[in-house]
């Protein structure tokens, strides 16, 4: 269901457990499903041995893709117009991630009502992993 | 950069909504999703960017007769690899004219942006760059526009 402007104020938030303790088979599971093979995701020995990691770490798309989850609960299914996410923080094997959409303003264009929301999914240390900002359409 | 041709799948959608954990059945269940407010199938927010996997010359997918960076027999398949840690992805933005559905044959083109450095505490000297890339479909519409930022590192990011 899309969200009403009539129920909605600015500052309210909606968070949602979008993954605990994320395995590295979700995260070989992502590589299969996008098509991003970097072995920095999924080769532990690439990882730690080359390129100098203390292991594997999920793919930044991945965290995106579970803050997306959250964030389609939210505003319903095939609502957003806009979605962008900054990634402030690796993410790795073991992290139990939360993400919230909080709105910053409810709008009208051209007769279409929209709700602008902030987005930020934190680990298990409070570290943000992502931030970033949506926009989708609302009801009335 | 070439055009790519993404054809849209409904067992890509599938497979890719599994990926991310979500269960909603607006990304697998054709009956169920012609109920929701999308009235049909539709492609989970971030999956534009599987476009990679009909990127011919995708360079983070292992191609036959080419050798791979990753481990096999020793850590690296290529020897006297840089010491860069390569490449970090640092931003992605799309942009929804409408969800792309199974069906959709959508034509994919990126084009290089803006370019910039900055110094950092964790990672030393960073480059960043743009790609913006369209996604236009079988009728020639314009339906997602996607703003990705890739941060090359000069060292491993210090996780102090």
């Amino acid at each position: 269901m899309a969200l009403k402007a009539s129920a909605l104020k600015v500052g309210d938030t909606h968070s949602e457990r979008v993954v605990e303790n994320l395995s590295r088979t979700q995260i070989v599971q992502y590589a299969g499903a996008s098509g991003d093979y970097n072995p920095l995701h999924s080769d532990e020995v690439y990882t730690t041995q080359v390129a100098g990691y203390p292991s594997v770490f999920a793919h930044g798309m991945l965290t995106m893709g579970l803050t997306g989850k959250m964030l389609t609960n939210y505003v319903g299914d095939g609502t957003l117009t806009k979605f962008g996410v900054r990634f402030t923080n690796q993410v790795w094997p073991g992290d139990t991630l939360d993400s919230k959409a909080t709105v910053e303003a409810i709008r009208e264009e051209g007769g279409q009502h929209f709700v602008d929301l902030a987005l930020s999914t934190t680990n298990q240390d409070g570290k943000e992993v992502v931030s970033g900002s949506a926009t989708a359409r609302i009801d009335p | 950069m070439a055009k790519i041709t993404f054809p849209v799948e409904a067992s890509h959608i599938m497979m890719f909504a599994r990926a991310v954990g979500d269960t909603n059945p607006v990304y697998h269940d054709a009956a169920a999703a012609k109920d929701t407010e999308a009235g049909g199938i539709i492609a989970p927010p971030s999956f534009p960017q599987a476009v990679a996997q009909f990127d011919p010359e995708y360079h983070l997918r292992p191609k036959p007769g080419q050798k791979w960076f990753g481990s096999a027999k020793g850590p690296s398949g290529i020897e006297g690899k840089p010491a860069s840690s390569g490449g970090l992805h640092a931003e992605q933005h799309f942009e929804y004219h409408r969800h792309i559905r199974p069906g959709d044959v959508l034509t994919v083109e990126t084009k290089p942006g803006k370019v910039w450095e900055k110094e950092s505490k964790r990672a030393g000297k960073l480059t960043f760059r743009e790609r913006v890339t369209e996604y236009r479909d079988q009728n020639g519409e314009l339906v997602i526009t996607a703003r990705g930022v890739g941060v090359t590192t000069e060292r491993p990011v210090d996780q102090g």
